[in-house]
């Protein structure tokens, strides 16, 4: 066998991509689809010095994440829907407190405890609005174990980087399937926890250029700061100042959507010269590759445009095409959640098909291809 | 070239090491393996699949959709998961199973677990006679790397077991 070259599961290369990228503290209970992030967890943090905690519920999960956060540590938590409506409320401290950390929901079917051991995207409405408030918030798909790897190693970077926290959107297909995966020997570009380096009597935590995160210090650094819900100005502190107060939810917007060529993903497959593009995420994207790919060959003008970030939404891409195309097709493991946004951005240029399955199995490229096949005859 | 092969038993038979270990067979050959099960919140018992699908060429899709190679190892499992088998596909069954008379594939019937029992002593290796049985009637992998990948994930002391399973399930197919 060639050398890093394994056959995992989608949770074990999340591990693998979360501790390539550093991450020393985990926090959580443990929910199906997503036990294995935790229990592999359990196992290796100990190994390298980090920390694992398996708290009394998801709150609490989140609450101590936060916490390991703010001493420091590249933390994150592991979820299924469930899971992570309970742990919106303090995800949302962390978005207003500005805490870099990474949260992971492997979707399966809902509402409440619905279908543990099967597939959805039903979170994926959950992850931009589950919280209260206007907020902007990043969440990542990926659609193979390889990419599950870097995707998490790219959501620490983000979360690092812009000092939020970011979701990790995986499903039962892509959290439980096993195929292969190369491990490199070494990964570059990993985003450092950033310390300030000013004086400790004038620092000000909250004080950051309009489209960019905070320097927090790690607790115990000897940098004194507060930390809060409630809006605050440059020192942390409390304020109801309404100049202070837009500039910082300006700038919790505008860090994540003055910087969408750095945050947004998409993988654009075979749409040169098209005149439908399917358009879909995560493990049903790859029902659509096939579709696609035998669509091609029955000689239809067919693309996939394979979102990788959800949020923020990939309205660039989506507007790209808007003119070209005569239909668009988002099929979805869900009751149609994406397509609302891929209609905003078409705004009547083109025909938006949903195209739906929610029963726990995934998709067939048979479903997407007739689905294909139906609206370009019409079209 | 791409093999849909799906693993199929009550839940507890090892259905999901037997899809694993070939798997990591067939990545051991340079191909490419997507490994993939379906299951109930029990954690026995049921009817319990392990899908395994192989191939030169990049996995799109995860799941079997139409099975090339299949084993089942209970009548519930037969009955739940055989019905969309290829015409052309060739299907492993233990012989405690009644057959339908409808299957158009190939059947291959063979005392699976009565071999794992009464000849082996350990009715828990009924998986790798069955994978044993699996490869050696659809060549799916190569016989050396499967034992090779066998050895891999078997715990350690029972290795000389499971290689004994492993040829009684080449001979059971070998012999038939």
């Amino acid at each position: 066998m060639q050398k890093n070259i394994k056959l995992m599961q989608g949770n074990e290369a999340c591990v693998e991509g979360a501790l390539a990228a550093g991450v020393t503290f985990f926090a959580g209970y443990p929910i199906t689809p997503s036990t294995e992030i935790a229990e592999i967890l359990a196992m290796r943090l100990p190994k390298i010095g980090g920390k694992f905690i398996q708290m009394e519920d998801e709150i609490a999960g989140m609450a101590a994440t936060i916490g390991g956060s703010l001493a420091g540590h590249k933390s994150m938590t592991a979820t299924s829907g469930p899971g992570l409506s309970l742990k919106q409320e303090n995800f949302g401290y962390a978005l207003m407190a500005e805490i870099p950390c990474v949260v992971v929901d492997v979707m399966r079917g809902g509402p409440s405890t619905g279908l543990p051991t099967a597939t959805s995207q039903e979170d994926v409405m959950q992850a931009r609005w589950g919280t209260h408030g206007d907020h902007a918030v990043i969440a990542l798909a990926p659609y193979s174990v390889q990419d599950t790897y870097y995707t998490t190693i790219k959501a620490f970077n983000l979360a690092e980087k812009y000092s939020m926290p970011v979701l990790v959107l995986l499903d039962e297909v892509i959290g439980h399937m096993r195929e292969k995966i190369e491990i490199p020997e070494k990964i570059e570009g990993i985003e450092p926890r950033k310390t300030p380096n000013g004086d400790k009597e004038n620092y000000l935590p909250y004080e950051a250029a309009p489209d960019k995160g905070p320097i927090l210090a790690p607790f115990g650094s000897g940098y004194r700061y507060h930390v809060t819900g409630l809006a605050h100005d440059f020192t942390g502190f409390p304020t109801t100042d309404a100049k202070k107060v837009k500039y910082l939810k300006d700038r919790l917007r505008d860090k994540v959507y003055k910087n969408l060529d750095d945050i947004v993903e998409v993988e654009e497959i075979n749409t040169d010269d098209i005149d439908l593009l399917v358009v879909a995420y995560g493990s049903i994207s790859r029902s659509a590759a096939s579709a696609v790919e035998e669509a091609r060959e029955a000689g239809l003008k067919v693309g996939l445009l394979r979102l990788k970030t959800i949020w923020p939404f990939a309205d660039m891409y989506i507007d790209k095409y808007a003119d070209k195309v005569k239909a668009m097709i988002v099929p979805e493991q869900n009751q149609g959640q994406i397509v609302y946004e891929v209609e905003r951005v078409v705004a009547g240029r083109a025909k938006v098909y949903a195209e739906n399955r929610y029963d726990g199995e995934l998709m067939t490229p048979q479903q997407i291809l007739d689905r294909v096949k139906e609206v370009y005859t019409n079209a | 070239m791409s093999t849909q092969i799906r693993l199929s038993g009550s839940g507890g038979q090892g259905m999901l090491l037997a899809g694993i270990i070939l798997s990591e067979a067939a990545i051991s050959e340079e191909k490419n393996a997507v490994q993939t099960q379906s299951y109930g919140p029990e954690a026995r018992g049921g009817a319990s699949k392990s899908e395994v699908i192989i191939s030169d060429d990049e996995i799109a899709y995860p799941k079997v959709t139409v099975p090339d190679v299949m084993l089942a190892l209970t009548q519930e499992a037969y009955e739940k998961y055989a019905v969309d088998m290829n015409d052309n596909g060739t299907l492993v069954v233990d012989e405690s199973i009644t057959l339908s008379g409808n299957d158009k594939c190939k059947v291959i019937s063979i005392p699976i677990i009565k071999s794992a029992r009464d000849d082996l002593g350990r009715i828990i290796v009924a998986n790798i006679v069955a994978l044993g049985a699996l490869v050696k009637a659809s060549s799916i992998v190569n016989e050396e790397a499967l034992l090779a990948a066998v050895l891999k994930r078997v715990p350690k002391g029972t290795e000389e077991l499971n290689t004994k399973a492993l040829q009684t399930g080449f001979m059971l197919v070998a012999n038939k």
